[in-house]
């Protein structure tokens, strides 16, 4: 929209019939951003706008704060929020080490090279809810696969989902196996990128594998582990679909994130109001956290 | 196409139109009155195609109507479902949702009772249903919903399992002492992994309920505005609950709605407690010799009912509402209530039910059938509250948190009620 409006006012500089062509641009141009204006006005400012309205009324009307007060005294919003910290502090760090190794492992020239790369990539192809639905039957107390294979060791079965110690821990599994694939895609094409002749010229000076990989490899991917931990870091924000299939928030919220919340907040309590202000919460942890992202990493980071 | 031929078509064309406008007009004339029925499964078995059958049923004995039934999800999702709907000003027009939301229904205004709806019609039918259900049901002297597939909680016991822990299978636990001495025998005889599951995870507030009731206290006041989670009744109920994890009888943590009937029908537990609406799917699938008993009994018997009810939604097309309600009314006639409950294990809704000659036939041959219904004689009613369910949300948390031992049950039950009077307060003045 911009760049249109750029254009046009450069356009109108200049006299005659050139402003009758400028206008003519201008037209066109908004003719051609319409249809995604449209769209985004109505699926997406109008609904921000709309939070923005909801947040700050009353259910009867008027503007109030009632709603920012609520938040104060609600102990199941601090606890889910806390929750979701501890999410995005364990599963984000988590998958992307994991996607590197993996993709690491498999841009190597070893056998069976093309079946590692699928079956790492598979739990991305699921989808949450049926990949929620396996896990379910994983950790089923007493004979799902998990407490099978402790009994062979003589250990006792656990209730993975209903513990409140255990049931964040298992869901932020899930999320790590599910996710991990996927960023290994972005690793792995940012590996295929790199000029072999550098590793040749470590190899010349003698320098380690490891030293490579830390002075090289992981410098030159840093575009990718920022582009990368931006995305996890907005998922772990963003995926509840599991935590309906496998806990339900329970047991006593101890497995329920922010995003779960504004959901039961919204659907289940039909407090649309204070699903509003808890929305913008949400929001803005979001940026403020992309904010931090790019601002801490940027700085280290060599653009090619 | 020869173009002799084309130009016959041409002037065939203008004829052909005029006859399909006609057909259409005719077609419209006969157009059945549309319904949508929304409605959940909370339960095991192949129940949406039972639903198919009665609405194909319908539509043959009433050609001047169609119901489409829409499988919605679980009770909450019917519930988002509905709702959604409605403020988007296309609501359904049956809609089968939880007794305990009659409350919010009205809040909202999203129901028509039954009398308004049929206005100059005989409502008398409306009596025929057992009043354990109706409490639920009627409001301000009129009728909101129908029972449709109402339940109590019962127990279900594993005979072969009594027998290996050399206890007798026809007496299954009849107090609270003998519930947990009889799951610890149970456990101890192996075989089984636990003597008993009472789920938390989902319907937790439900269950806790009736040992509430079984201690003498009804969680909630008869005009939902009045919550009494943390009366000491309540409290020794959770602590005899909590009580029964700690000494092994139930697992530890929270134990899943979903998956109890699983485990039941598997052997890995020997009794357990949920709703009767799981009966048929049991009796099906357990290949063990099983048995269902009323729920034991403390300072007194008994069980809530629960399960949901038939409600007609306010469309403003009054023909449409009056076509729902008579629909409702037909699915909860004694033929299909018998059917239904065969088909399920949830209560028949009326005596009538039961005096039907399938219904007769099928308690002869499978007396269990009625000892939810028994059960009736000890109710109390679903835990109905004003407030969107978060009042009871609050107190499946408070359950849960207790039965992971993260609160004391008075810490769990005196947050639970604080939360319960804040979302009560705006109507209680």
């Amino acid at each position: 929209m911009s760049r249109t409006s750029v254009i046009a006012a450069g356009a109108a500089a200049v006299p005659g019939t050139a402003a009758a062509r400028a206008r003519r641009d201008t037209i066109g141009g908004w003719a051609l951003v319409a249809p995604s204006l449209v769209v985004i006005a109505a699926f997406t400012l109008y609904p921000v706008v709309l939070s923005l309205v909801h947040a700050f009324t009353a259910p009867r009307g008027g503007v109030t704060l009632q709603q920012v007060h609520a938040m104060v005294d609600d102990e199941v919003l601090h606890k889910v929020f806390v929750n979701n910290l501890v999410f995005a502090a364990v599963t984000v760090p988590a998958s992307i080490v994991i996607a590197l190794a993996m993709a690491l492992w498999v841009n190597g020239k070893i056998r069976g090279r093309a079946f590692l790369r699928l079956a790492f990539f598979t739990p991305t192809v699921l989808p949450m809810v049926a990949a929620a639905s396996i896990w379910l039957y994983f950790y089923t107390p007493s004979y799902g696969p998990i407490d099978r294979l402790l009994h062979v060791f003589g250990l006792p079965g656990h209730n993975w989902l209903g513990t409140p110690e255990t049931a964040l821990p298992a869901i932020m599994v899930v999320t790590i196996w599910k996710e991990a694939g996927f960023f290994m895609i972005f690793y792995l094409a940012g590996l295929q990128n790199m000029a072999p002749e550098l590793e040749e010229a470590s190899r010349l000076e003698g320098a380690s594998a490891w030293y490579h990989f830390r002075r090289v490899t992981l410098p030159l991917l840093m575009p990718t582990t920022l582009f990368v931990m931006v995305v996890a870091m907005t998922a772990s924000f963003k995926q509840v679909e599991h935590i309906f299939v496998m806990t339900r928030g329970g047991p006593d919220n101890a497995s329920s994130l922010l995003l779960y919340y504004i959901y039961k907040v919204a659907f289940t309590f039909y407090d649309e109001h204070y699903a509003a202000v808890l929305t913008l919460v949400l929001v803005a942890t979001l940026l403020l956290l992309a904010f931090l992202q790019f601002r801490v990493l940027e700085r280290r980071i060599h653009y090619r | 196409m020869s173009i002799a031929s084309r130009h016959r078509l041409r002037a065939l064309a203008p004829l052909a139109f005029a006859a399909l406008a006609a057909l259409s007009t005719l077609a419209r004339a006969a157009d059945p009155v549309e319904l949508q029925l929304l409605f959940p499964i909370a339960v095991g078995g192949p129940l949406t195609q039972i639903m198919d059958k009665l609405t194909a049923r319908y539509h043959a004995t009433h050609p001047g109507v169609e119901v489409k039934a829409i499988y919605s999800g679980t009770y909450d999702e019917t519930m988002t479902k509905a709702r959604a709907q409605f403020k988007a000003g296309q609501p359904p027009d049956v809609l089968i949702a939880s007794a305990v939301e009659l409350f919010n229904l009205r809040d909202l205004d999203m129901i028509v009772a039954y009398e308004d709806a049929l206005k100059g019609s005989d409502t008398s039918w409306t009596k025929r249903f057992y009043e354990a259900f109706m409490v639920n049901s009627t409001q301000d002297g009129k009728t909101w919903g129908l029972p449709f597939q109402r339940s109590t909680i019962i127990q279900y016991y594993n005979k072969d399992a009594f027998r290996k822990a050399g206890l007798d299978p026809d007496h299954p636990p009849a107090t609270w002492e003998e519930l947990r001495d009889m799951a610890l025998k149970l456990r101890d005889a192996g075989g089984v992994k636990f003597g008993l599951q009472i789920p938390s995870d989902n319907f937790g507030d439900w269950l806790f309920s009736a040992l509430a009731w079984q201690n003498g206290l009804a969680l909630v006041s008869p005009d939902g505005k009045h919550a009494y989670f943390n009366d000491p009744r309540a409290v020794e109920a959770l602590q005899y609950w909590v009580d029964l994890g700690k000494a092994g009888a139930v697992p530890k943590g929270s134990v899943s709605w979903a998956t109890t009937p699983k485990d039941f029908i598997e052997g890995k537990v020997a009794m357990m407690w949920t709703t009767t609406g799981n009966l048929t799917n049991v009796r099906k699938q357990a290949k063990f010799d099983f048995g269902v008993s009323p729920l034991p009994a403390h300072r007194q018997p008994g069980s809530p009912t629960g399960g949901a009810n038939l409600y007609v939604f306010k469309t403003g097309d009054t023909a449409k509402e009056r076509a729902a309600a008579e629909f409702a009314k037909w699915m909860s006639d004694p033929e299909q209530a018998a059917e239904w409950s065969i088909a399920t294990g949830y209560v028949g809704s009326s005596q009538a039910a039961y005096d039907t000659p399938a219904m007769k036939a099928y308690v002869a041959s499978f007396p269990a059938a009625v000892v939810a219904r028994d059960q009736l004689a000890h109710y109390t009613r679903s835990l109905g509250l004003h407030g969107n369910g978060r009042a009871t949300a609050a107190l499946s948390d408070a359950i849960q948190a207790a039965l992971t031992g993260t609160k004391t049950p008075k810490e769990a039950l005196d947050g639970a009620q604080k939360t319960a009077d804040g979302v009560l307060a705006r109507f209680q003045k």
